[in-house]
Parts: C-alpha cells; structure tokens; sequence
C-alpha cells in the first residue's frame, strides 16, 4: 500500500508532521484522500461532491508554502466540508435541491483558515437539508450510512462528515452545529466533536439555518486533532458581526494537564429526559462518572430545572429563525427555478419542488411561530424561556466547572426508526440543545461501545469561553476509554 | 356637510437615503444611474451563507438627523427582518427596525397661516432599501410581458422619519416635507431629492369633524413622487373620505395608490390583505449600541441649524427676520451671503436684497434646493460694491449680473471689458443734458407750466442717451439746474 493511503490511518497532526517534513508531498496525500472519499461516497454516501481538481490545486499550494518556509499545522491534512459551508468553486447544496447546480462564489471564513492552516478540501459532505435533522436521512441526496453499522444513521445532521472521518478517508471534517449536529453524529460514529461558545468561530459562509444558534465545528477521531482544529478556526471575523472580537482560549497549552480538581456536575435531568435513556448510554455515563473520580476531578449532581423545555424553546426558536433564513431560495437569482404562470406560481413551484418534508414543516412552524396573534405566544415566549435556561446554567456554573450528560440518549438507530414521528426524532437532540441555545461550548467524545458495539459518546458543557476545560476533560475520558484504538467495521482500509 | 366641517389629520413616513459611500450591510459602493447590477457583491445579492455587517457611516448620518430634529437617541437599538416575498428583495425580508427604533421623539416646526407649529416625530429609524424592478408588458402581445430585477439600490442605506399626525393640511404637510428635506440637506445626510427617489413619502390620512378629538379611519396613501403631489394627494384625499362620510358610507381601513395622471387614489390593498411582515429581532446583527462619545461627537460636527442660523444672520448683519429666514433657504445658500458679505462687509443688506431678488429668480428649482448661486459669491460682492461706490447704477447692474453668469466673468473685467462704468462727470453728462433740454422745448414748456411728471421723462431721455451709464443722482441735479433755472428775461 503507498505510504500517503497509510498515513490517512493515522493521526492527522503526523500526516501533517510528514509532509512538512517533506517526506511525503500534499498532492499525494490528496491523491490518496480523494481516493478514499470517492470510495467512501460509494459505500457510505457519505461525499456529495469531489472535485479534484480543486482539491489537487490546492494541495499544490501547499507544497508550494511548505518550500517557501511556511510552517503550516495542518499541513496537507484532508478535510472533508460539510454541503452547507462555502468553498470556493465547489457546489454548495446544503443537501438540497433548491440548491442544485449552486456554485459557491467565496470560501466561508472557517475553511480559509483552515486552508490557510495548510488543510486541504477533499469534498464537500453529505448532511441533512440545511442542516435540518439528526439522521442525516433528510438530504435530498440520499442517506449517509454510519460506517459502525450500515444499517444504522451516522447521526446528523453532519453524517457525511461523521461518517467520513470515522471511515479513515479524511482525519478532520467541518460541519455546522444549531442543536447538536456535531456533536450527535460525532457520538454515533465513534468521534470526538465540538460546538465552540457562540460567536468563536465565524459564521461567514456558514448557509443559515438558525443564526442565534448555528456554529461551525469540527469532527475528528481524537481530542488533539480536534482541539488544533479548534485553535485553527476560531477567532474574530469581521464580515461576522456576532463573533466574538475578544482572543480565542487557548486550548492546545493545557491540553497535557490533567483534571485533578475540577468540578464536574452530572446532569440530574439526564436519566429523566423525555424519551428515555438507553441502559448501555446509562451505564457509559456512570463509568465516564467514575473515570473522571479517578482522575482526580470531582463530581456531584446538578440541577437544570428547565432543561426539558429545551427542546419546544429549540425547535421555535430555531423554525423561526429558518423561516426567514430560507425565504431566500425562491428560484429568482440562483438554484432552482421552476417557471410558473406568474410570480406566485414561480415561487410556489421553485420552492415545493426545491425543498425537502422536513425543511417545509419547519418553514411552515416558523412562519407559524412569527405570526401576527401567535409571535408573542410562541416566538416571543420561547426566548424568555431561552434567558431562564441560560441563568440555569449561570447558576450551575457557579457550582462546577462543566457539566457531563451524554451526548445522545442512545447510540446509532436504524434507518427508518424515526421518520415516521418527527417529534421522537427531535428528543435525539434533548441532550445537544440546550448549550445551543445558551451560546455556551460543548464537546462529544467517545466513552465506549454498547453491547450492540455501537460508539456511544458523552458530552462535556462549559460556560463561555471553557473550551480548555472542556478539550481537558475530553482527554481525560480518550485516555481512559481508549476509543481512539476501535477502529469502525466499515472503516476503508 | 361641507369639507369645510371636517378637519383633516396627517402623518406622514419619509425615507430617506442616506449619503454614504458604501451599502449599509456591505461594502458595494452606493450609485445612482449605474449599468443595472454593477455595483452588487453575494451581501446584497443574498447569496447563501452571506452575513450583513453595519456600515458605522451610516449610523453617523442617521444620527446628524435625529439629532437635528432634537430626538432622543436610544443607547440600544435593534435591528428586525421585515419579511416579505419580491424580487427586488434578494434574502425575502428587509432588516429594519421595529420595536427598538434609532430615535424617537423630537420634531420640526412648521409655518403656517395661523403662525409656526411644532410637528413632532414619532421616530427615526434606520433599514435598508430593495432593488428595483422594471416590468414590461407590451400590450400587443401580453405573453411577451417580463420584469427585470437592478439590485444596485438593494441595500442602500435609508432612514424612515415617521411624523406624529400633527398635520392638518395638504399645505401643512408640503411645509413640513419642504423643512424636512431642507434639514437632512442641511446636516449633509442626503441628497433630499425627492424626484430621484431619495426622498420618499407615504401619507396616512383620516379626516374628522372639527372639535372631535378621536382619530377617524386612516387611508394610507403610496407612490407620492413629489412635495407638490404629497399636497395634492391629501387634499384629494381628504375630499373623498369627506364625500364618502357625507354618504353615510364610513371610510374603509386601507392603502391607496396616488395617480398622478388623474389626480386621484385607486384602492392598492385592504386592511384584510395588508402583509403579515413577521418582524423579529435579526440574529445576525448585534444590538446597535451607541455610545455617548458617539452622540457628542456627531452633535460637535453639526453645522449651526437652520432656524439658528437665521437668528444669528439676522443678529449679526441687521437685517430683518423674514430676509434672514429666507437665506437660510439651504446651507450653501446661506454660506453664499456670509461669504459675499465677507468680502463686502460695508452692505450687508445690498447683497441679501441682491441674493433674494435678482439672484433667487434666476435660480432653477433644483439649485434653490442645492443652494447653487450661479455666480461666486466673491462676483456678487464685488457687484453690490460697484453699486454702492457709484461706478454702476442699479439698471446696469442687472445687464451686469447676466453677463457674469453667462461668462463667469468678473464684473469688474465686465465693467472694463464692455464700458458699464457710470457716467458721474458733470462737464459730460451738462452737455448731455443741455443738448436734450434745447431739442425738446415743449416738454420744457409742459413741465414749467406744472406737469411735474415731465422731469422723469427728461432723465429717461438722458439715460437714453447715456447708454443707461449715467449716473441718476447727477442727472437729477443737473436737470433740475437745468429746468428749474430761473428764467431769463
């Protein structure tokens, strides 16, 4: 096997230690990673969108910084690009059809700087209509199957770009987060996958689906990978206004340091959720409990009183939010445009072929949620719950230094499970929400496999700007689970 | 009942565009007759994925407005979407403000027939404007109809002024829109032209009868393309719902178009069909905070205002309200006199009478409004001194006038250049006179024999004579010498 195929089995900071090294170049790491990700489309549906082309020039790039003395941290490292970020000269459908033939124009701030890290665009990733979904079975393009089980959903809705890391075709992928949509596909495919605090890592670029909640993030198969990633991506962006102008933490320098004293608050609500916990979630979480003991961090209950009602703030919240973010796509300027009689039938016509069940029952529940007689009792109301759930934070915070639930309440389901009831797919999300909606950081990582041997992931909450202690505590729950040695069945070897 | 019954009750909603450079969310350059969708980046076109972010210029400008008008300004404010469907509105909604506008309160004063009125403003507030669309519809062949979309004016910068209804009249309402639009010239926000759009008005008319003190129906009234039609529009207005009640048919809640043609609204839409907008705080903008320093600094940067320009003219150069009032017609137009009046400081009075006689009825209704005096206001000076030191008369100082403005000329060049200077020598202007005395002996005789009114006809004939460069205050003595002489033998 060429060595460039080998070094995608690894870690991606050594791929990156190699090739600016100059033992092996980027254009022949991308030549192995393309490969890969376009057998990875084929099992997995995993890819929308290769281009070598684009992915081979830049790459070149690379060489090219690396001679002149650039040094790059994520060297010639394979990213793979959830569909609703921008690259430039790359489709960007947003796993949808109104967005058919859609070019993007411009790159999104965090794949600049990834890209300016030195990472290298392989293709663009399958995920759930405008990021609407926790299956990934709502693209227009076809499900993703979780590379642990194929008959299972990699999680959404960034599945493509789960189940592209934890297939070993690329060692980091991007995708957006408004609920959850990192961090869940991250727990069910096996992966380590974080939400920064609101505002740390740009939006621009990032297609809207609900802006007081989306967040870029990133999926890798350990804490390091993923928290360099981190420090690559955040930072202020002014084409951004509601980025956060204040230094990024730094989560690299504290990475080695340990948990001894901190304070960790074990979700009381956890085993209550609504839709209930799954015993295999149940006992992973008490061992994370415990392991976390051992390792010298302390750990009590906390209380979120209102955490249950996080999910109807969510959901209209984040509907309302939507029904205006995708007013846009109306056939007129780009995408999809089915011709009618007039402009009404235009609009209807471009945008009841264009858009997906889910994405229009949401569109429609937002537009529900803003109208005239029924804003101040569903939109209105839900943000006053949204200021109560974050004081409840505030006053956990005051208590622990982050708080530990799991991040899904059960591991990878089966296809179909679900979609028959749009609201048991919503309680997927009972655990990933609420940081949403509070603004606050949180990461997924694996604590072992269910009896099934499905990958079940745990997640850590911090208040704003925690993320060292949360890329900390991560660490702490890798070293003891090890999980970064479990390799997924349908991993591309 | 007659009209005359019924008072009518107006407030009006201006946008206004503001000045700046750039579009208020991107960084596009703001053009007017541009190629149609030159001047567009994937912000205002509303590309996915794009973020809209706050042109701080644009803010300025609001303020320089808002603080003129003496209102209140929010610390905080909040920017809305406003969503709607068109074509012309590239994300399908446009951010504004709603709850938590700019301003609020303040108010402009008006004149009106019973004496100055204070208008007060509800609010100012700052948004962003759509595209245009252009529709075709060849009436011989309708299928072949079509509409084209220029989004160069997406995103361009407006503020909407809403007044409270404190209006009264079709011509209370031009005042106000003629104050208005003096003022967001004045502090250099906009272009204020109402014709090229950049100043737009709607008009929400009830009527009700006199000593009522409940607000009747409003009938919102659209496409109103200048102050003279804002006039016209109410009044006719005003007169419909007059004949509607009289008919003891109530006025129906709705939005009317204004047709220009006919001089009549057309029902537009319903309270029924009115648009749901669906406002809701815009999540990719922050809270617009602005600060103190911010307040000061654009208050230090504000010129004098109008109305205290006027008084400080007035004060500072004697002359009297009314003349002082209407230098301050615009900005420019009162810099002109200050300026003329610097280099010619004995008169004045001269240059203001000069300003708002000879020069303002040679002025277009566009430059009244820019202010543009069509000559220097050094030439004006140097004039109104020609005149007062005696080297022309009054007559010829208007001939003068017109030169400088079609040559650009000064007038002392003028003066030399076509031979304007006055004829002040006696020995000259005595013969002259002599020789028109001597060739008309009959009106000698008339004038001698009572007809005083003769002796203006002798100095018509001298100035005739002259060329019109006599100088009037020596003919008159030498004519009087020469007709009121005592007579010999």
């Amino acid at each position: 096997m060429p060595e460039a195929t080998l070094l995608l089995d690894g870690s991606g900071l050594e791929l990156a230690r190699r090739v600016s090294q100059g033992e092996i170049s980027a254009v022949e790491v991308a030549k192995a990673a393309l490969a890969r990700a376009e057998e990875a489309r084929r099992r997995h549906g995993s890819f929308l969108f290769l281009d070598p082309d684009v992915t081979l020039r830049q790459a070149s790039t690379v060489d090219q910084r690396l001679s002149a003395g650039e040094k790059l941290p994520l060297a010639g490292v394979p990213l793979a690009v959830k569909d609703n970020i921008n690259v430039a000269g790359l489709p960007s459908t947003a796993g949808s059809r109104i967005l058919e033939g859609f070019t993007s124009v411009e790159d999104a701030t965090c794949v600049a700087r990834l890209v300016s890290a030195g990472a290298v665009v392989v293709g663009k990733a399958n995920c759930d209509e405008f990021g609407m979904g926790s299956s990934n079975e709502n693209s227009a393009w076809g499900p993703v199957k979780n590379p642990w089980d194929e008959s299972r959903v990699p999680g959404g809705s960034s599945g493509g770009s789960a189940a592209a890391v934890a297939a070993f075709s690329v060692p980091l992928a991007i995708g957006t987060d408004t609920g959850g949509s990192v961090r869940q596909p991250a727990a069910l495919c096996g992966l380590v996958g974080w939400k920064p605090t609101y505002g740390r890592v740009s939006r621009y670029g990032l297609i809207a689906f609900a802006s007081s909640l989306d967040q870029a993030g990133a999926l890798a198969r350990s804490v390091t990978e993923a928290a360099v990633a981190f420090s690559v991506m955040a930072g202020a962006d002014p084409r951004d206004s509601t980025s956060l102008p204040t230094p990024a933490p730094d989560v690299l320098g504290s990475l080695g340091d340990g948990i001894a004293g901190l304070r960790v608050g074990l979700l009381a609500e956890a085993e209550s959720a609504e839709g209930g916990l799954d015993p295999d979630v149940k006992v992973s979480l008490e061992r994370t409990a415990e392991a976390l003991r051992q390792a010298g961090a302390s750990v009590r209950t906390v209380s979120l009183p209102r955490v249950n009602l996080a999910i109807d703030v969510y959901y209209l919240t984040a509907t309302a939010e939507a029904s205006s973010n995708l007013a846009r796509f109306d056939g007129v300027r780009y995408g999809r445009r089915v011709e009618g009689e007039d402009l009404g039938d235009l609009y209807r016509r471009s945008r009841s072929s264009g858009f997906g069940p889910e994405v229009k029952r949401r569109i429609l529940l937002g537009t529900f949620a803003l109208s005239a007689g029924y804003h101040d009792a569903y939109y209105g109301r839900a943000q006053k719950v949204r200021a109560l759930l974050k004081r409840d934070f505030d006053r956990a915070f005051g208590e622990v230094d982050a708080i530990l639930c799991p991040t899904s309440p059960e591991p990878a389901f089966e296809f179909g499970s679900k979609t028959e009831d749009p609201l048991a797919m919503y309680l997927a999300d009972v655990f990933t929400v609420s940081p949403s909606l509070a603004g606050i950081p949180a990461i997924s990582v694996p604590s072992g496999l269910s009896s099934r041997g499905l990958p079940i992931g745990m997640q850590f909450i911090g208040p704003a700007d925690s993320e060292p202690v949360l890329f900390r505590l991560a660490r702490a729950v890798e070293e003891w689970s090890g999980f970064p040695a479990f390799k997924a069945a349908g991993a591309i070897r | 009942m007659s009209l005359s019954d019924y008072e009518s009750v107006i407030g009006l909603e201006v946008h206004c565009q503001l000045k700046t450079r750039t579009k208020a969310f991107c960084a596009c350059p703001v053009v007017f007759g541009a190629e149609a969708n030159s001047s567009v980046c994937p912000v205002c076109l509303g590309y996915p994925g794009v973020l809209p972010v706050i042109n701080r210029e644009m803010v300025s400008l609001a303020l320089r407005v808002a603080l003129a008008a003496g209102c209140e300004i929010a610390p905080e404010s909040v920017f809305a979407r406003k969503n709607y469907f068109y074509p012309d509105l590239p994300k399908g909604y446009q951010i504004s403000q709603y709850d938590r506008p700019l301003a609020t309160g303040g108010g402009l004063t008006v004149t009106t027939p019973e004496g100055e009125k204070f208008i007060r403003l509800t609010r100012i507030h700052l948004e962003e404007d759509a595209g245009k669309s252009m529709h075709e519809f060849p009436w011989e062949d309708v299928s072949a109809s079509s509409s084209l979309v220029d989004l160069n004016r997406a995103g361009t910068p407006l503020i909407e002024i809403v007044s409270e209804p404190d209006l009264r009249s079709g011509d209370e309402a031009y005042e106000y829109l003629v104050k208005l639009r003096r003022l967001v010239r004045w502090v250099d926000a906009s272009d204020g032209n109402m014709e090229e759009g950049s100043l737009r008005c709607d008009a929400n008319v009830s009527i009700r009868r006199k000593g009522e003190t409940t607000l009747g129906t409003k009938v919102e009234i659209k496409n109103l393309n200048s102050i003279a039609h804002v006039r016209r529009a109410i009044e006719h207005e005003a007169a419909r719902q007059a004949e509607s009640l009289d008919k003891g048919r109530p006025v129906v809640q709705e939005t009317r178009l204004w047709q220009p043609d006919s001089q009549t609204t057309r029902p537009m839409r319903s309270k029924e069909e009115a648009m749901d907008y669906r406002y809701f705080p815009d999540p990719d903008l922050g809270t617009l905070v602005v600060s103190r320093d911010w307040i000061d600094e654009v208050r230090r940067s504000l010129p004098e205002l109008p109305e205290a320009r006027g008084a400080s003219l007035a004060s500072r150069h004697g002359l009297s309200p009314q003349d002082a009032a209407l230098l301050t017609l615009s900005r420019p137009f009162a810099d002109a006199f200050e300026r003329a009046v610097s280099f010619h400081p004995a008169n004045p009075k001269g240059i203001a009478n000069w300003l708002l006689s000879e020069i303002l009825a040679r002025m277009s209704d566009a430059d009244r409004q820019a202010g543009k005096i069509p000559v220097p206001a050094e030439n004006l000076a140097s004039l109104v001194s020609r005149i007062d030191d005696g080297t022309i008369s009054g007559k010829i100082a208007k001939e003068l006038l017109a030169l400088m403005i079609d040559t650009g000329k000064t007038p002392d060049d003028l003066i030399t250049e076509k031979g304007l200077r006055q004829v002040t020598d006696e020995g000259l202007l005595g013969d002259t006179v002599r020789k028109v005395v001597e060739a008309n002996p009959q009106q000698v005789a008339a004038y001698r024999g009572g007809k005083a009114a003769a002796f203006g006809w002798f100095v018509g004939q001298v100035m005739k004579a002259t060329g019109g460069k006599a100088n009037p205050a020596v003919v008159n003595q030498l004519l009087r010498q020469a007709l009121d002489a005592p007579q010999e033998g």
